[in-house]
């Protein structure tokens, strides 16, 4: 049980602007907390393969091709590094990836919505990983020592993906009418699960207050949820689509767009497991885990007759 | 005469890279590990890159209105000079590893020699290619290992693999009219001459993996003269889909 001292101690240590690192004292639910948030992190970069995968065969250019291939590449790595910042903890990648295929572990719900036309690699890009970066930079300041470091690198090759995905929009803005027509489409079905990636209101949101107060977030839900809005509608202006939500407006008096209410339903639906891909992309992680059961053991048996000749060798 | 030649070789040479390529791209988010996923969506970025090269180039020779892109995606079927080999299905990961293998081998061959071509700008696309098909190389070589010695199921699996994929694999050293020609004016190697280096190198694998590739094998020909196997259509159903939906669209 910790005790109180112990608390006060880390708590003292969290004021200070300390970094927390794997071998020093935590409290048990922070150290939960961040499995939790680090493991869906990391379960999201997998889980958002998928969705940009589905276009890797069928991109419209061979630049496209390469660039969609090198961006689901370094989400691979993303996933890979943000696991081994978990490890850290005190729990295994297969212990990790286990909760995934199970269910028991969330992921970020955006990619249980399909994508549909080529413009979505440009909205997902724009849109999601906007989104993701705003979530990531606050969590260059965590205090987990780890997962601070590992978003540090992350976050460059994050506003990377994002510059390509709106320069994929871009294109197809300046393009003929049928283009425009797919990028307004894909901006209609990518805005509001967007806004829904940071997650429910404050007064709806459980670990907000704890989390703050350990500085593993540094910013609300909604807070970031706001600056996302501000920074976005003026580059769909740019791009000369219109925000699929008739309540967005410029508010003089608060310095910030005003903007409609979420729709909470489709929220704790996806979130739940009943969005309109949920089902396809666990089904894909655990087909993929599943083929690969005989392979993964096959590099464990070979690994070990190596071992084993080298031991007889230097016998 | 010789530059509808030099077209077609270096379609011969983007073919095998953009087909492979395009196999491999179907896998992405489906391997077996994220440390496969990882390696095989990089041979798949390299391969498209090599493709680039090429078509690039292959657009010049060609003049008018040729893009990398039209070459890539705008062509008919039987236009694909690709082998066999390259368009057969990812059927599992041992499927994937040795049809990979048997393909690095012999791009490692054939780069080796073309870093020698008289052609200038082949040379300088093979110099860059090469370190990149060595890495390939050392994947797929150490899978095949893996595999052969893993387990019982694994080393099948792979057995499986190469009695199905090895019928595919001399296609890649018979030449075509095309490639004859490049032979004689210094821009491409004798391929018949890379055949016995190849099949002692796979041997050597074949070996430590213990796998046998069959004596008395009946090769299969046609892909590089055009002739498919009944994948490649659904290859590039795949591939040409928006170019062919969107005509003439900047992406």
């Amino acid at each position: 049980m910790d005790t109180q001292q112990q608390l006060d101690d880390f708590q003292r240590r969290i004021d200070n602007g300390e970094k927390i690192e794997p071998k020093d004292w935590m409290p048990e639910r922070y150290r939960k907390q961040l499995i939790r948030i680090m493991s869906q992190h990391a379960h999201s970069e997998i889980v958002g393969m998928l969705p940009e995968g589905n276009w890797i065969t069928r991109a419209p250019s061979l630049r496209r091709k390469v660039a969609l291939l090198a961006k689901v590449q370094d989400e691979a790595g993303h996933g890979l590094y943000l696991y081994s910042a978990a490890e850290t903890l005190g729990i295994s990648r297969d212990e990790l990836v286990e909760q995934l295929l199970d269910g028991t572990a969330k992921y970020s719900s955006i990619f249980n919505y399909p994508t549909l036309t080529w413009a979505d690699m440009g909205a997902v890009g724009w849109l999601v990983d906007g989104a993701a970066i705003i979530n990531q930079v606050m969590l260059t300041k965590t205090s987990y020592g780890p997962y601070a470091r590992a978003m540090v690198r992350i976050c460059k090759e994050e506003s990377f993906h994002q510059r390509q995905g709106y320069e994929i929009m871009l294109a197809l803005a300046n393009g003929t009418e049928a283009q425009k027509q797919m990028a307004q489409d894909a901006l209609n079905r990518f805005w509001w699960p967007s806004l829904m990636m940071f997650g429910p209101r404050d007064e709806d949101s459980p670990n907000t207050e704890q989390s703050m107060k350990w500085k593993i977030k540094k910013k609300t839900n909604d807070e970031l949820r706001q600056q996302f809005v501000d920074q976005t509608v003026p580059q769909a202006d740019i791009l000369g689509l219109t925000i699929p939500d008739p309540d967005l407006k410029w508010n003089e008096e608060r310095g910030h767009y005003d903007f409609g209410e979420i729709d909470w339903e489709e929220f704790w639906n996806v979130v739940k497991g009943n969005g309109p891909c949920n089902l396809k992309r666990l089904e894909d992680r655990n087909a993929a885990w599943d083929n690969g059961a005989w392979v993964r053991e096959a590099a464990v048996a070979h690994a070990e007759k190596q071992a084993a000749k080298r031991v007889s060798k230097s016998a | 005469m010789e530059q509808k030649a030099l077209y077609d070789y270096l379609l011969l040479l983007g073919d095998n890279s953009a087909i492979l390529g395009q196999r491999l791209g179907e896998l992405c988010g489906h391997g077996p590990e994220l440390e496969t996923d990882i390696a095989l969506t990089n041979v798949s970025l390299d391969l498209f890159g090599q493709v680039r090269n090429y078509f690039q180039y292959a657009a010049k020779v060609a003049g008018e209105d040729a893009t990398e892109d039209s070459i890539a995606m705008l062509r008919l079927e039987h236009e694909y000079k690709n082998s066999l080999l390259v368009e057969q299905p990812n059927r599992d990961f041992a499927y994937v590893i040795c049809r990979q293998f048997l393909f690095d081998t012999y791009h490692q061959l054939l780069l080796n020699e073309l870093v020698n071509s008289k052609n200038d700008q082949i040379a300088a696309i093979a110099k860059k290619s090469i370190k990149e098909v060595d890495y390939h190389y050392d994947i797929s070589s150490t899978w095949m290992q893996r595999l052969g010695d893993g387990t019982e199921e694994s080393n099948k699996r792979l057995q499986d693999a190469l009695d199905f994929l090895w019928r595919y694999s001399m296609e890649l050293f018979k030449p075509t009219d095309t490639e004859i020609i490049m032979a004689e004016m210094g821009v491409g190697p004798d391929l018949e001459t890379l055949r016995p280096v190849y099949l002692e190198r796979v041997k050597d694998i074949f070996l430590k993996s213990n796998v046998i590739a069959k004596e008395d094998a009946i090769f299969q020909y046609g892909g590089k003269t055009g002739t498919h196997t009944e994948y490649l259509g659904y290859i590039l159903a795949e591939f040409q889909y928006m170019q062919r939906a969107y005509p003439n669209m900047q992406w």
